[in-house]
């Protein structure tokens, strides 16, 4: 057994772990917002962890392309949790007095028919 | 290139066992809902712990070649997504 090998092994077995917490917390948590917490946060760090643990297996350019990889789901994990936060949101399935801070209650305000920032219909 | 054997097969078979578990209760989840929205994050879940699942299968194989796979897979649950989760508000706006 090598560094690398013990390395990769506790990667890997991190990741798998991270990714069960994420599952937990899908099951577990009471409303959306939490869920979406729990579904991007832990699984996108499992991912990584995997991916890294991987990588380290292979050769250089394997590698480079999971690094790639790993780089594309940091990028979209943010873009899906805010789209389904925003359609929750929009839906109400978000508890409005738990929020502690409600930014989009004023720009649906404002950009009402009738409100300041009006553009006209989406 | 020698699976079946060393602490990194080790850790590889216990990190699918992880996994399995980790499906399972995404299944749940996605069956239970209770909105669409929820089981859209589910499903989101669930490709992302499939891409996992790939990942694993290459390093125990430690055979690049399956990469491509992974980018497949990715970028087919990120565009299903923000789709489904688009189309989703529009519907509700409707109803």
């Amino acid at each position: 057994m090598t560094a690398v090998e013990g390395a990769s092994a506790a990667l890997i077995l991190g990741g798998a772990l991270s990714c069960l917490l994420g599952a937990i917390g899908l099951l577990r948590l009471p409303d959306l917002p939490a869920r979406l917490q729990a579904a991007t946060k832990p699984q996108t760090l499992g991912l990584m962890l995997v991916l890294f643990g991987t990588a380290l297996l292979l050769d250089t350019q394997s590698a480079a392309t999971l690094l790639l990889l790993v780089l594309f789901q940091v990028l979209t994990a943010p873009v899906i949790s805010q789209l389904v936060g925003r359609a929750a949101y929009r839906s109400e399935a978000v508890d409005r007095d738990a929020l502690v801070v409600d930014e989009m209650a004023e720009w649906m305000r404002d950009a009402a028919p009738g409100g300041p920032d009006d553009r006209g219909p989406a | 290139m020698n699976p079946g054997s060393g602490i990194v097969s080790t850790a590889i078979v216990v990190a699918v066992l992880l996994l399995c578990a980790a499906v399972l209760l995404t299944v749940v989840r996605l069956l239970r809902g209770p909105s669409t929205l929820d089981r859209i994050v589910a499903l989101d879940v669930f490709v992302i712990l499939i891409v996992v699942a790939a990942a694993l299968y290459i390093a125990y194989y430690r055979d690049g070649s399956n990469i491509p796979l992974l980018a497949a897979v990715a970028l087919i649950g990120f565009v299903g997504t923000v789709a489904v989760a688009r189309l989703t508000v529009r519907r509700e706006r409707h109803r």
